[in-house]
C-alpha cells in the first residue's frame, strides 16, 4: 500500500514538474501572451501565490521562534522542520513575484535604486534580510551535524561538506559542547532578530495593498493585521500537514505534538474568523457604499465558490471539525493542516483579484476593447503551470531535505 | 469635483493665488461673450498688451505671436468681435511662449470641453498611432455615458488622458523610482528603469496606466506589419520595436505623456491637434495669457476625482 501511494506521488509529481517546466519555458524565452491578466487587473495568480507562499513563509518562521527565541520545549524537535520550511516557501514566493515581473532581470535595480517612500521597495529589502537570516539560522542549527555527517565521508560527504560550509566539528566533548552552547545562544539571538523581522516584513504585504488610496477594497488598517494572522494560520497548518505526514518525529511524541499545533492552529484560525468577520461585517452591514458591492461580489458574485467552498467549508469548517475533536491523530491533523495550509490560496485570490475588478472610472470597461483591459480575471493553464513548477521544485527539495538532512532536531539539551 | 464655493490654491508664476471656484453656476461656455464682464475684458487687453511686449522682449515671432494671441483672445472671450480665430493657433502661440522659460516655470495642462466632445474617439485613435500603441495599452480612452430615459436621453462622451496629478499617487509606490514628477507636471515613466511590478498601475485612481505585453496586431496573421513593428518617440527617445525581442518598453508600464516629444518640439499632443470637436485644449497653466488658463477659469470647470486630493492636470469643462 504504501509502495503504491509512493509510486503514484512520485509520477505525479514527476508530471507536475513537466508541466512546470513547460510552462516555465514559455515564461522565460515566450513571455507572458498566454497569461490572462492584463492592464486593468494588473496583478493575478502569480502576485496572489506570492503573497500566499510569504505567508506560510513567515507563519512557519514565527512558529520555529517559539523553539528557537521562547524555548517551548515541547515543540523542540520539529524546529528545524520549520524552518527548512520556512525557507523553502520563501524560495516558492521569491520564485512566484520574480516571474511575474515584466522585466526580470532588472529586479536587482530595487537595490541599486532605492525608493525610500515605496512599500514594495521596503518589502524586498526586509524579506531580503529575512533570507538572509533564515539561511544564517539554518547553518548554526544544522553545522555539527552536517560536519559529522560529512566527516563520515562517502558519495555525501563533500555534498554535506559545502552545505556546512565547510565547518569542522571541535574534536573534544567539551569543546563540542562549546560550539553547540554557542549555537543556542546564535539562534536564540538570530531568532530574536527574526520575529520583527518576519512580523514587519509580512505586515508589509499587507501594507502593500493597504496604503493604496485608490483601491478601497484594500485601503484598510484591519489589512496588515489580517495578513499576519492569515500568515500564522497558514504557516502552522502547513507545519501542522508536514509533522504529521512524515517521520521526522514519531510516536508519542508526534502525538504530544501534534495536539499542541493543533490547539495553536485552531485558537489563530478562530482569531482569524473574527478578523474576517470584521473586515466584512463593518462595511456590509448597512447594504451601501462601495465597499458593500465588492464584499458583496467576493460573496454572491460569480466566484462566490471560491469564498464560500474552499474557505469557508474546505479551508475552515472541516479544519475546525477536525482540529477540535482528533487533535493528536496524525490523520486528521494532516488532513485538517494540509487543508488550511492549500485552501489558503483561495484567500489570498479573494485579497488580489475583488480589488481590481471594478473599474476606477464608470464606462471604462467599454471605452476601449481589447483583452487585455478588461477588467475580469481567472488565471490561465499557463499561470498555474508557473506555479506548478514552483511547487514541484519545492516538494523536490523537501523531500530530498527530508530524505538526507539532519532535520530532526536534537532534544538532549535546551 | 470642487466642491461648491472652494477655494483652489494654484501656483502661478510663483505667487499664490486664490480662485475662488462654484460649481453650481450657470454654463457659460467659452466663445459665447454674454457672461464676460468689463472689467474682465479690460483687464484681459492689458494682459495681452504685456504679452506682446513680453514676446517682442524674447524676440520670438513676437509681433506675429502677440497678434494671434489678441485675436484668440478676444474671439474666445468676445465671440462675436474680431475675425473667427483658430483655437490651435492660439495654443502654439501659448506653447512657444512656454517653451522660452525654464522647465520648472511650466506648468502643462489639459482642459477638455465635454460639451463639444462629440465622442468621435480620433484623439483615442490618433495617440495610437502617434505612441505606436500595442494591444492592450492605450492612453486616451473615451468614457461613454448615457444619461437619462428614453425620450429623455443625452449622451456624454468622457476622454480620459492620464491626469498629470500634481500630486500623483502612482509615483511614490515605485520601488525603483522609475516614475516621478518632472518639473513641468509632467508624470514621466522611465522605460529603460521600470522592472514592470506594476504597482503604479494598481495605485492609480483613474486606470490611467496600462502594461506593455509586447503583443501585436497581427500576431496570428502570415505577417507583422510595419506600422506596427515602427518605433515610437516617447520622451523624445527612439523605442524601436522588433518581435521576439523584449526591449522596453515591452514589459514596462504605459501612460499618456501630453506627447511631450511633441511639445518640446513645439508641437501640440497628436489628441490636441486630431480633437474634431476642438474639445481638447493644450497650455502652460503658468501663463495667465494661455487659453488654458482662461478656460480653467470658467465656471464649469471640475476635475476627476477631486476628494482623493490628487490634484488632477486635466480639467473638463461640464
Ligand atoms: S492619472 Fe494616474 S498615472 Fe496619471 S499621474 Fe495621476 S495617478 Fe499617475
Ligand atoms: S511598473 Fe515600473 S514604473 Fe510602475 S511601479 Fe513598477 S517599476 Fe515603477
Amino acid at each position: 500500500m504504501q509502495r503504491v501511494l509512493k509510486a503514484v506521488g512520485f509520477v505525479v509529481w514527476v508530471a507536475l514538474l513537466l508541466w512546470g517546466l513547460s510552462g516555465v519555458n514559455q515564461r522565460l524565452f515566450g513571455g507572458r501572451e498566454l497569461a490572462n491578466y492584463g492592464s486593468y487587473v494588473p496583478w493575478g495568480l502569480w502576485v496572489s501565490s506570492y503573497i500566499y507562499f510569504i505567508g506560510l513563509s513567515a507563519g512557519a518562521f514565527l512558529l520555529s521562534s517559539l523553539i528557537y527565541v521562547f524555548h517551548i520545549q515541547a515543540l523542540k524537535p520539529i524546529g528545524r522542520l520549520a524552518l527548512f520550511t520556512a525557507a523553502l516557501t520563501l524560495l516558492m514566493a521569491l520564485l512566484s513575484i520574480w516571474f511575474d515581473l515584466g522585466h526580470m532581470w532588472r529586479n536587482y535595480e530595487v537595490f541599486t535604486r532605492p525608493n525610500f517612500t515605496s512599500m514594495m521597495a521596503w518589502m524586498v529589502w526586509l524579506y531580503s534580510a529575512y533570507f538572509l537570516l533564515i539561511l544564517a539560522e539554518l547553518w548554526f542549527e544544522l553545522r555539527c551535524d552536517l560536519a559529522a555527517l560529512a566527516d563520515r565521508g562517502g558519495v555525501m560527504g563533500p555534498i554535506y561538506r559545502v552545505l556546512a560550509l565547510g565547518w569542522r566539528c571541535p574534536k573534544t566533548p567539551e569543546q563540542a559542547e562549546a560550539c553547540h552552547l554557542q549555537s543556542v545562544r546564535v539562534m536564540r539571538v538570530l531568532g530574536a532578530l527574526g520575529v520583527p523581522l518576519a512580523i514587519a516584513f509580512h505586515g508589509g504585504v499587507g501594507a502593500l495593498f493597504a496604503t493604496l488610496p485608490a483601491r478601497p477594497y484594500w485601503h484598510s488598517a484591519i489589512f496588515p493585521i489580517m495578513f499576519l494572522t492569515g500568515a500564522l494560520v497558514s504557516g502552522g497548518a502547513l507545519i501542522l500537514a508536514l509533522t504529521a505526514m512524515n517521520r521526522v518525529v514519531a510516536g508519542e511524541e508526534k502525538r504530544r505534538i501534534l495536539t499542541t499545533i493543533s490547539r495553536l492552529v485552531l485558537g489563530l484560525l478562530i482569531f482569524d474568523i473574527i478578523l474576517e468577520w470584521a473586515e466584512f461585517s463593518i462595511p456590509m452591514w448597512y447594504g451601501v457604499g462601495h465597499e458593500n458591492t465588492l464584499l458583496r461580489e467576493v460573496l454572491f458574485g460569480e466566484y462566490w465558490y471560491v469564498f464560500w467552498i474552499f474557505h469557508v467549508l474546505l479551508g475552515s469548517v472541516i479544519p475546525i471539525a477536525l482540529l477540535a475533536t482528533r487533535p493528536g491523530r496524525p490523520l486528521a491533523a494532516g488532513v485538517a493542516g494540509g487543508l488550511i495550509a492549500l485552501t489558503f490560496l483561495a484567500v489570498r485570490l479573494n485579497i488580489v483579484i475583488p480589488g481590481l475588478i471594478t473599474p476606477q472610472l464608470e464606462g471604462l470597461q467599454s471605452a476601449y476593447v481589447d483583452n487585455r483591459l478588461r477588467f475580469e480575471y481567472v488565471p490561465s493553464l499557463f499561470e498555474w503551470s508557473v506555479v506548478a513548477f514552483i511547487v514541484a521544485l519545492a516538494l523536490g527539495l523537501f523531500m530530498l531535505g527530508v530524505r538526507y538532512l539532519p532535520l530532526r532536531s536534537h532534544t538532549a539539551t535546551a | 469635483m470642487i466642491a461648491h464655493n472652494s477655494m483652489q490654491m494654484l501656483e502661478t508664476n510663483g505667487r499664490d493665488v486664490h480662485l475662488p471656484v462654484m460649481n453650481n453656476a450657470p454654463p457659460a461656455p467659452p466663445g459665447a461673450g454674454d457672461g464676460v464682464d468689463t472689467t474682465r475684458r479690460a483687464l484681459l487687453q492689458r494682459a495681452i498688451a504685456g504679452a506682446g511686449g513680453l514676446a517682442a522682449l524674447f524676440g520670438s515671432g513676437s509681433l506675429l505671436t502677440a497678434e494671434i494671441a489678441r485675436a484668440e483672445a478676444a474671439s474666445v472671450l468676445d465671440g462675436a468681435d474680431g475675425p473667427p480665430a483658430n483655437h490651435l493657433e492660439r495654443m502654439l502661440a501659448d506653447l512657444d511662449r512656454a517653451l522660452q522659460k525654464p522647465m520648472e516655470q511650466r506648468k502643462w495642462v489639459m482642459v477638455i470641453d465635454l460639451q463639444k466632445c462629440t465622442g468621435c474617439k480620433a484623439c483615442t485613435v490618433s495617440c495610437v498611432a502617434e505612441n505606436n500603441l500595442p494591444p492592450g495599452v492605450v492612453y486616451r480612452p473615451v468614457i461613454e455615458e448615457e444619461i437619462g430615459e428614453f425620450p429623455n436621453v443625452r449622451r456624454r462622451f468622457i476622454p480620459r488622458p492620464c491626469m498629470q496629478c500634481d500630486n500623483p499617487p502612482c509615483t511614490p509606490v515605485c520601488p525603483v523610482s522609475a516614475t516621478y514628477k518632472r518639473p513641468d507636471g509632467i508624470v514621466q515613466i522611465d522605460y529603460d528603469v521600470c522592472i514592470g511590478c506594476r504597482y503604479c498601475i494598481a495605485a492609480c485612481p483613474y486606470n490611467a496606466r496600462t502594461a506593455d505585453f509586447g503583443e501585436y496586431y497581427n500576431a496570428d496573421t502570415p505577417e507583422i506589419m510595419d506600422y506596427e513593428t515602427r518605433p515610437n518617440f516617447e520622451y523624445g527617445r527612439e523605442w524601436k520595436r522588433e518581435p521576439g525581442r523584449h526591449a522596453s518598453p515591452i514589459g514596462n508600464a504605459r501612460k499618456c505623456h501630453f506627447c511631450l516629444h511633441r511639445i518640446e518640439n513645439g508641437m501640440l499632443p497628436a489628441c490636441v491637434t486630431t480633437c474634431l470637436g476642438g474639445a481638447t485644449y493644450f497650455g502652460d497653466y503658468n501663463d495667465n495669457n494661455s487659453l488654458v488658463h482662461e478656460l480653467v477659469g470658467s465656471t464649469r470647470v471640475m476635475r476627476l476625482k477631486e476628494e482623493l486630493g490628487t490634484e488632477p492636470k486635466v480639467y473638463y469643462l461640464v
